[in-house]
């Protein structure tokens, strides 16, 4: 969050009181999980209840740690982290090309979209079986159902921000006689960026859920497959840690995401940081 | 020398905005384009800017033909349309991408001095206020250094004291370079502290109705027995352009219709 916006405005009388509310709301949001996670370990400890299907939290703890020392872990994560960065690169690169075509060019629009949309009503992980058919059933398979989960939302939101760019900003390119390269280069493109942006995340976080769906449909490494391991053995606590995990990759990537990105739209007035 | 000969412009669902416009603006000149709603003000300021094209007739800029945007020709527009993702430097510079980056530089900051706002320089655009915002696109037309700037109504959005303030920035950028100004209002006074000249506009379809010369000199009071007397003039002539032909003249307030 920007600390000074207005350096004329922050006084300490505005600027402190949103400030320390907002580090309270969000102490007070861990009570829940915090408290409820306390009650189930000492009610298992105090023999109340077994924790054998709901693992208590100090057992978790114990098998991500046991994970991580083994290197077992380091192993999955990367796996996973590995195929979705594939997917997603495909994935969003695919949007981008084609999401840029179909917003500026009428034709294209009019031949493309009508299939792509068809396309798009097609649950993902319908495609699965001919995935496996057409690309085997190792990595080929996985990092296309991964690229086509990205793809979608990244497709939308780049056709659509180009669709919105305001006429008005363009005429400016226009009384200044930009060419049309420089138009796109210099009005377009700055333009569309924080849209583009937020479909990027969007398509991370379909990425993720694609890579774990794509694991538990048959993998020998990755984080998915150690939740379909952990179902096989009946160790839940296995499951618990491996979701985990994949909250915590999911979450970091995110957020190298937006810090990636934050230098091009700082410009941006302070909608972004609600996201 | 701005010509506008014959100019018509009909829109494809045959609305007719304008009709046989002649004007002839001098080098330096100031013109006033005044008029009710929907006589084609911003449709004639388009054709100028070459944002639209005419059906019929032809604009000239010292024999010229101007068909497309032109770099002799500058624009207003009613909102400030800055580019929000540009500091207030980077929007004046906008268009001076062809100047190497000293004289890009010195250009800008000497603009945004004329204008009052040095010390912005390195702001967004979202960190001004309306008037600040309207005061950089002005300066953004005029480091271009146009022959003729189009105002399109840039003023109607502010307050009195800003506009005021406004009007005496503006003044000053046109006293450097005395580009011919077209500028398109609704506020009688505004053209009367501004312009040489003020054009009456007739609405359905757009048609000149009026020319009011306005031989004050600057700087000009709004209160001065000869402001007063140039404001009724206008308003008269823009009452009698809004009365459908035929009906007799009757004591009306120019005043209420808008």
């Amino acid at each position: 969050m920007d600390a000074t916006p207005h350096p004329g405005l922050a006084t300490a009388e505005t600027a402190a009181p949103p400030a320390r509310r907002a580090g309270g709301g969000w102490l007070v949001g861990l009570l829940l999980p915090l408290g409820l996670a306390c009650a189930w370990e000492l009610a298992v400890r105090a023999g109340l209840a077994q924790g054998r299907l709901v693992p208590p939290p100090s057992r978790i703890l114990d098998t991500l740690r046991a994970l991580a020392v083994t290197g077992e872990l380091w192993t999955h994560v990367l796996a996973s982290l590995t195929r979705v960065a594939a997917g997603f690169a495909f994935g969003a690169v695919a949007g981008i090309a084609l999401g840029a075509v179909t917003g500026t060019l009428p034709l294209a629009r009019r031949l493309l979209d009508p299939s792509l949309q068809a396309l798009r009503a097609i649950p993902s992980i319908a495609w699965v079986p001919l995935f496996i058919l057409w690309f085997g059933i190792f990595e080929a398979s996985k990092i296309t159902l991964i690229a086509v989960g990205v793809f979608f939302p990244v497709y939308l939101g780049v056709a659509g921000a180009i669709a919105s760019v305001d006429r008005k900003l363009v005429e400016v390119g226009r009384v200044f006689r930009l060419s049309r390269p420089a138009l796109a280069r210099r009005i377009l493109l700055p333009a569309v960026l924080p849209a583009t942006l937020v479909a990027l995340r969007t398509g991370l976080g379909l990425g993720f859920m694609f890579v774990a769906a794509a694991e538990l449909l048959g993998a020998s490494e990755g984080l998915g497959y150690l939740l379909l391991d952990g179902q096989q053995l009946g160790k839940p606590e296995q499951i618990v840690a491996a979701i985990i995990a994949f909250a915590a990759v999911g979450k970091l990537c995110d957020a190298a995401l937006v810090a990636l990105t934050r230098p091009l739209v700082r410009w941006q007035d302070t909608v972004r940081e609600a996201l | 020398m701005l010509v506008l000969d014959r100019l018509s412009k009909t829109y494809a669902d045959g609305t007719r905005a304008l009709q046989d416009i002649s004007l002839s603006v001098r080098g330096a000149e100031i013109v006033a384009l005044v008029g009710g709603s929907g006589c084609g003000k911003t449709t004639l300021l388009r054709l100028v800017a070459g944002l639209d094209v005419a059906t019929g007739g032809r604009i000239s800029l010292d024999g010229e033909a101007i068909t497309a945007p032109h770099p002799g020709v500058g624009i207003v527009f009613q909102e400030p349309r800055l580019l929000p993702w540009l500091t207030v430097a980077g929007n004046v510079a906008f268009g001076l991408d062809a100047l190497p980056a000293r004289e890009r530089r010195e250009r800008v900051a000497h603009a945004l001095d004329r204008v009052g706002l040095a010390d912005h320089a390195g702001r967004w655009p979202r960190e001004l206020s309306g008037g600040q915002q309207q005061r950089v696109a002005i300066a953004r037309a005029f480091v271009a250094a146009p022959k003729v700037l189009l105002l399109d109504e840039p003023f109607s959005a502010l307050d009195a004291f800003t506009r005021a303030d406004l009007h005496r920035h503006l003044l000053a950028l046109w006293a450097e370079s005395r580009p011919t100004v077209l500028i398109v209002t609704h506020d009688v006074a505004e053209a009367v502290a501004l312009a040489d000249r003020a054009v009456v506009l007739r609405p359905k379809p757009g048609r000149i109705d009026d020319t009011v010369p306005l031989p004050l000199s600057r700087p000009r009071q709004p209160t001065s027995p000869g402001s007063e007397a140039a404001v009724r003039a206008i308003l008269a002539s823009l009452d009698r352009s809004l009365r459908p032909p035929g009906e007799t003249p009757e004591r009306a307030d120019a005043a209420l219709w808008w």
